[in-house]
């Protein structure tokens, strides 16, 4: 199963590096920063969605992010995003639960992911 | 043929990536190095993911998954589930050979979906990481919002999925 998975994950992998070197810090807190509105909660989404990144990475970049003053309820959607949905893991994901399935649960996390920075927005 | 094939991507990119550090090329050793990064996580995470795997299919009879994390098993099933995500450390692909073996020793559809959920979002081991980073007020309060929601989303894709043939596949 291991070996079966390997060439789809170094893929994934590879062209999650090269998005992350595409997009430095420097835009995230451009689109996301102070008195970005809409476009920051879009942002926060959009570049969350694209692929899986782990807690270990998604916490210090987030961190980077608070200091250059990108909302609290922005950074929640970013980080769920990070976590939770992944466009360019699909189809790692879609390999178990199936295209349908996968894109399913993507959306459904997006959308959730929405709904929390929400919440959140209240509280911070 | 067909190997070859699924190969020649990861193999023009480490080339790629090779070439780079031999002319110091900037961009193409940031790449690397984020691959790097990345790879060093999945070969960590991934062979103790397979073990663990392997000794959840040996060890753990399918009647006793199925009382305790199966359709008839409850409140206390979705318990036992997020308790074992929050356990386990690594990034979410790594939760889909774990759903799988889940799956076939009889867990219910919305506890695989609630274990996603809770394998991507919380973690014990990471918690400290992200107070560290985040604060205390904004650690707790995701990880507070974040449970229901996903234990919603376990409900939504049981009631969506039940009578259609949903199932966890071997790749």
């Amino acid at each position: 199963m291991f070996l079966k998975l390997l060439p789809v994950l170094i893929i994934m992998l590879a062209l999650v590096s090269i998005v992350l070197f595409l997009i430095p810090n420097e835009t995230l807190v451009k689109y996301m920063g102070e008195g970005s509105g809409i476009k920051g909660w879009v942002t926060a989404a959009l570049i969350g969605s694209i692929a899986l990144i782990p807690g270990f990475i998604a916490y210090p970049l987030c961190g980077i992010l608070i200091d250059n003053g990108v909302a609290y309820s922005v950074i929640a959607v970013f980080i769920t995003t990070l976590m939770m949905t992944g466009f360019l893991t699909l189809p790692v994901e879609a390999k178990f639960f199936g295209w349908k399935v996968s894109v399913i649960r993507n959306l459904v996390s997006l959308a959730a992911a929405l709904f929390i920075g929400l919440i959140m927005g209240f509280f911070l | 043929m067909k190997t070859l094939k699924k190969y020649i991507f990861p193999i023009v990119f480490l080339i790629l990536i090779g070439l780079s550090y031999l002319f110091d090329f900037a961009a193409g050793k940031q790449v690397g190095n984020n691959f790097w990064m990345f790879f060093k996580e999945m070969i960590l995470f991934l062979p103790l993911m397979f073990i663990l795997i392997g000794l959840f299919d040996v060890w753990v009879p399918r009647e006793k998954t199925e009382q305790h994390i199966g359709s008839e098993s409850g409140w206390k099933g979705t318990g036992l589930v997020i308790l074992l995500a929050t356990l386990q450390a690594g990034p979410l692909y790594g939760a889909f050979p774990f759903a799988y073996i889940l799956w076939k020793k009889g867990c219910s559809i919305k506890n695989i979906f609630i274990y996603l959920g809770a394998f991507s979002t919380i973690k014990i081991p990471m918690i400290t990481f992200e107070i560290g980073f985040l604060g205390l007020k904004f650690s707790l309060l995701r990880t507070l919002i974040t449970l229901p929601v996903f234990v919603l989303i376990g409900y939504l894709m049981e009631w969506y999925l039940k009578d259609k043939d949903f199932e966890v596949k071997q790749p």
